[in-house]
């Protein structure tokens, strides 16, 4: 095989599985070692530059770092990133001298933001310290979207919420409450520079079934949540039946809960394997005694005297092919009646544009979303962006984050008529982490302690009010602990292929056997001749050049290592090093410094 | 040296041996030595091979004496049993541990200034006793724990570290091992572990005194450009003249050879070493050929690996001491001290 080309950004970054899972790329290991040092306020910030509102996310997140985690290489459970992140929140000192602040002297341009969620406020965090004049609109009298209305307080205290966004308004934003836009062609001729959609998903999905339209002790999950937030909805049926098994449902079983119910059964189609819900909310409802009843398919709502009285379902029953996916389905014909007060269905969400006039330039598809460029977010119409759920439909607050960064990139440069496509390379920089002999500047020891177990409000206590919050966050010792867990995936191993004396050295040290030197060969013999099988064929293969003495190739399998530093410590050329990698993120105001630039060299070119 | 010690994973991928142990079971604390020493690739062989043959860890006795090479019985099989002897001395005390109990597997590691200086004696006469022994010899050509004087099994031409020039003729203990009657005798190189773990596994399941001499390059004082025994000139004038495939009983002989290539040697517990001629005017059967041979290349600066000499046939220390096959810590106390009477009578026949 060729030498792996290591230098770009790729190699390194994919090293780091949970910086490469995460959508807006949150320096992981970097802010638990900051945790690690005590230093919460610095970890906080280093949170705050890519994923905006750390507190928020660290106890809601859907945290795709955790899945791709390199700790479950090694044992069951993942490092429990997410909740370090509330460590780093709830820990922080003062940061009011940290935050990004606007310029007295504005810039002359106006943007206007629809929906005051997390993927407005975002762009808005970084229009408004270029200058930027910020307008965001919503319909509600509250600001935070989805946040606010979709996630129970029990999961996300308001005062989290106020202070994170708190930080982006004192800006000077300019928050308009209480005023849907119900025209994008009138916010068009308001002569806004440009213009932001982050309006959300925020259409319910119904059923069509018989007896839907006979009571109205039938609830569409996402709008009765939001009731539940403004205070409008105050109880509910003793026994309640939830439609759907994704993370509304189990906000919604667990709502109701507090709200009087006592009798709570989620209902699901298909077996626990394809549940939408994230393992951990539905390990939190189970705790709670909400039951889940797998393979029922909702037949009809049955109604007797104008009364809601239950539902009846039909069994199913599925085929699984050898990789576990669903082969066939079928109704096995047996039918059970399920007796409920209410019914909430939390069948998922969609986009609504009923406000954005067809014809004016905005193109959409077939399923009414928006036709956007995937990279920019720029919509048919020049100068329209749209982020978050209202751009590809549903994800969650990350994406919704992510977007948000992107898409001011490309309204800076809009408003500056620079080429919307022509966008800074992401980058790494590494550096040594050798203090001395033996001396690393990071823990290198491996600590086999297993995950910490988040610990929660007494379950009789949590009922007695909608928002005591469950999770009572980590306990120094917890967190002691669990931040030694995390195996440093960003202290890279780099090799210096002409340093190496072959003298294996490195390969009798490693722990995990993921080094092995050998004759050089294409890549299924070289993947054959390797000290410890290959687990995991998706992870990358790092191939040396030729070695000195022999010719043969240094071959290292990224999956199996632990970075534990022994092959560096133990080799005597140091044809090994732990680097630290650090990826280099550009957000706008990076696109800004370097667009003024240019603009200078223009101008001086002639 | 490391700060750490070496993280217990195991992870999916991991072998276990016919005794359900990983190899984690067969290595020890964490090396002393310096980072790169070639000791450490001959640790971690031995521990290789012990595991590959699915040896209980207790059922080995490691036995060294004084140096760097004997440091590292404490880095595998840390559930074996061991004894550093005085300097050079480790032979006498392997020879008393095989007399107490024979079903003890023997590993004995030594170096070039424990047995070819002060431990020459002891090293010739476990030889000749053909004592049941794997006895490796991790050779560098220099004393590395006293900081880098030549040994005696240094070149001469050889410079040391600081310039000064070895005009003392070597000892080889491969040499000598054949002139003393010697039964398994080869020579390696800890860098090339598809050589040495057969060698290290067939020594180990020799019936009789087993000698790897193993080319061991000290990383801090002898491994610059004047040296001929530093990684570089090992690897260039590395001259194989027989492999050795080791086949443990009852296994298939996996690896296809020509007709007439290879000839296959049974060793007393059924396993099986298959030599393969790697240089074609090697004579294995012949003592004088083999000395011969070795010497001349040697003249040339090359090193002759391999197993260079074999004989299952010659009787070990209890078969020509004809002592009983129950090793003797099984035996009853009565039997194994029959007391006054038996004394006097046994005295009697000397009278």
């Amino acid at each position: 095989m060729d030498p792996t080309k290591t230098e770009g950004t790729e190699y390194f970054h994919q090293v780091v599985d949970c910086q490469w899972g995460c959508p807006a790329h949150t320096d992981v290991p970097e802010y638990i070692r900051l945790i690690a040092q005590g230093r919460f306020t610095d970890a906080y910030m280093l949170n705050r530059e890519s994923n905006v509102f750390p507190g928020i996310l660290g106890r809601t997140c859907d945290r795709p770092c955790e899945p791709a985690c390199r700790r479950t290489r090694v044992e069951d459970k993942p490092v429990a990133i997410c909740r370090l992140k509330r460590v780093a929140a709830d820990n922080r000192g003062d940061i009011s001298d940290r935050l990004p602040t606007a310029p007295k002297q504005k810039n002359g341009k106006r943007i206007a933001l629809v929906g005051a969620g997390c993927a407005s406020l975002t762009v808005a965090n970084d229009l408004m310290p270029l200058g930027y004049e910020c307008v965001i609109y919503d319909a509600l009298d509250e600001v935070g979207g989805l946040m606010r209305t979709n996630i129970p307080s029990f999961r996300l205290p308001a005062s989290v919420m106020d202070e994170e966004v708190g930080y982006i308004l004192d800006m000077g934003v300019d928050l308009r409450l209480s005023s849907p836009i119900e025209s994008m062609a009138e916010l068009l001729k308001e002569g806004y520079n440009a213009i932001f959609v982050g309006s959300g998903a925020p259409k319910g999905k119904d059923i069509d079934m018989p007896g839907r339209d006979e009571s109205d002790r039938i609830h569409i999950g996402i709008q009765w949540l939001e009731s539940v937030a403004f205070g409008h909805t105050e109880k509910i049926g003793k026994k309640v039946l939830i439609i759907g098994v994704g993370n509304t449902a189990m906000d919604c079983c667990r709502t109701s809960l507090r709200l009087g119910a006592r009798d709570v059964k989620v209902m699901a189609r298909k077996t626990r394997d394809f549940f939408k819900a994230s393992d951990w909310e539905l390990e939190d409802a189970e705790e709670e005694q909400v039951e889940i009843v797998v393979k029922h398919s909702p037949k009809e709502f049955v109604i007797e005297d104008g009364k809601l009285v239950g539902m009846t379902f039909e069994k199913m029953e599925y085929d699984l092919d050898e990789k576990g996916r669903i082969a066939d389905t079928r109704v096995t014909g047996e039918e059970a009646f399920f007796p409920c007060d209410d019914v909430i269905l939390a069948l998922g969400q969609d986009t609504a544009f009923p406000w954005v006039e067809r014809g004016i330039g905005i193109n959409f598809d077939k399923w009414s979303v928006p036709v956007l460029d995937e990279v920019t977010f720029e919509s048919t119409l020049p100068g329209v962006f749209f982020g978050g759920d209202a751009a590809f439909g549903p994800k969650n607050i990350i994406w919704a984050v992510e977007h948000g960064h992107q898409a001011a990139i490309s309204i800076d440069k809009y408003c500056n008529e620079r080429p919307l496509d022509e966008r800074l390379p992401r980058g790494v920089n590494l550096q040594s982490a050798k203090m001395g002999i033996h001396e690393w500047s990071y823990s290198n020891d491996y600590d086999p302690a297993g995950r910490r177990i988040m610990p929660h409000v007494d379950l009789k206590e949590r009922f007695k009010k909608l928002n005591i919050e469950v999770e009572l966050g980590f306990s120094v010792e917890q967190v002691v602990t669990e931040v030694e867990r995390c195996l440093n995936c960003d202290l890279q191993t780099v090799f210096f292929a002409d340093l190496c004396i072959e003298c294996d050295a490195c390969i009798d040290i490693c722990p995990v056997d993921c080094l092995t030197i050998t004759p050089n060969a294409d890549e299924d013999t070289l993947k054959k001749s390797l000290k410890a099988p290959i687990l995991e064929p998706s992870q990358l293969l790092y191939v040396s050049a030729a070695l000195k003495q022999t010719s043969r190739v240094m071959v290292k399998d990224e999956n199996l290592c632990v970075h534990c530093g022994l092959c560096a410590e133990r080799c005597p050329t140091a044809a090994w090093d732990m680097q630290k990698s650090s990826l280099v993120i550009p957000y706008a105001i990076d696109e800004a410094r370097e667009d003024a630039a240019k603009c200078q060299a223009e101008r001086k070119a002639g | 040296m490391t700060s750490i010690t070496k993280p217990q994973i195991i992870h999916e991928g991991m072998a276990r041996n016919a005794l359900g142990l990983t190899i984690r079971d067969y290595e020890g604390r964490m090396s002393t030595l310096c980072a790169g020493c070639g000791h450490d690739s001959v640790t971690s062989a031995i521990v290789q091979s012990f595991f590959e043959l699915s040896v209980p860890p207790h059922s080995v006795a490691k036995l060294s004496g004084i140096g760097c090479s004997s440091k590292t019985p404490a880095y595998f099989l840390s559930a074996a049993h061991g004894f550093n002897a005085v300097h050079g001395r480790m032979p006498s005390i392997a020879t008393g541990a095989n007399a107490a109990n024979r079903e003890l597997s023997l590993i004995g590691i030594s170096g070039d200034g424990d047995s070819l200086s002060i431990g020459l004696g002891q090293f010739a006469h476990a030889v000749r006793r053909n004592l049941n022994m794997l006895y490796i010899i991790e050779n560098n050509g220099v004393y590395g724990l006293t900081k880098g004087q030549f040994s005696a099994s240094a070149d001469v031409g050889t410079k040391a570290k600081k310039g000064e020039v070895n005009e003392q003729q070597p000892i080889d203990p491969v040499q000598m091992a054949m002139a003393l009657g010697g039964t398994f005798v080869a020579r390696s190189f800890s860098g090339d572990k598809e050589q040495l773990i057969p060698l290290i596994k067939a020594g180990i399941r020799h019936n009789g005194f087993a000698l790897i001499d193993v080319l061991s390059p000290c990383v801090t004082f002898n491994d610059h450009e004047d040296s001929t025994k530093s990684y570089a000139y090992t690897r260039q004038f590395f001259h194989p003249a027989m492999h050795a495939d080791f086949v443990p009983p009852a296994e298939e002989i996996k690896t296809a050879y020509d007709e007439g290539e290879v000839m296959t040697i049974e060793l007393h517990d059924g396993s099986r070493i298959l030599l393969r001629k790697i240089s074609k005017d090697y004579s294995l059967n012949n003592r004088g050929a083999a000395i011969d041979y070795i010497r001349s290349h040697h003249r040339k600066g090359e090193i002759v690996t391999g197993l260079l000499y074999i004989d299952e046939s010659e009787p070990d220390m209890h078969a020509i001491n004809q002592t009983t096959k129950t090793p003797l810590n099984d035996l009853p106390f009565d039997k194994l001290c029959p007391g006054g009477e038996a004394l006097e009578t046994l005295q009697q026949r000397f009278r």
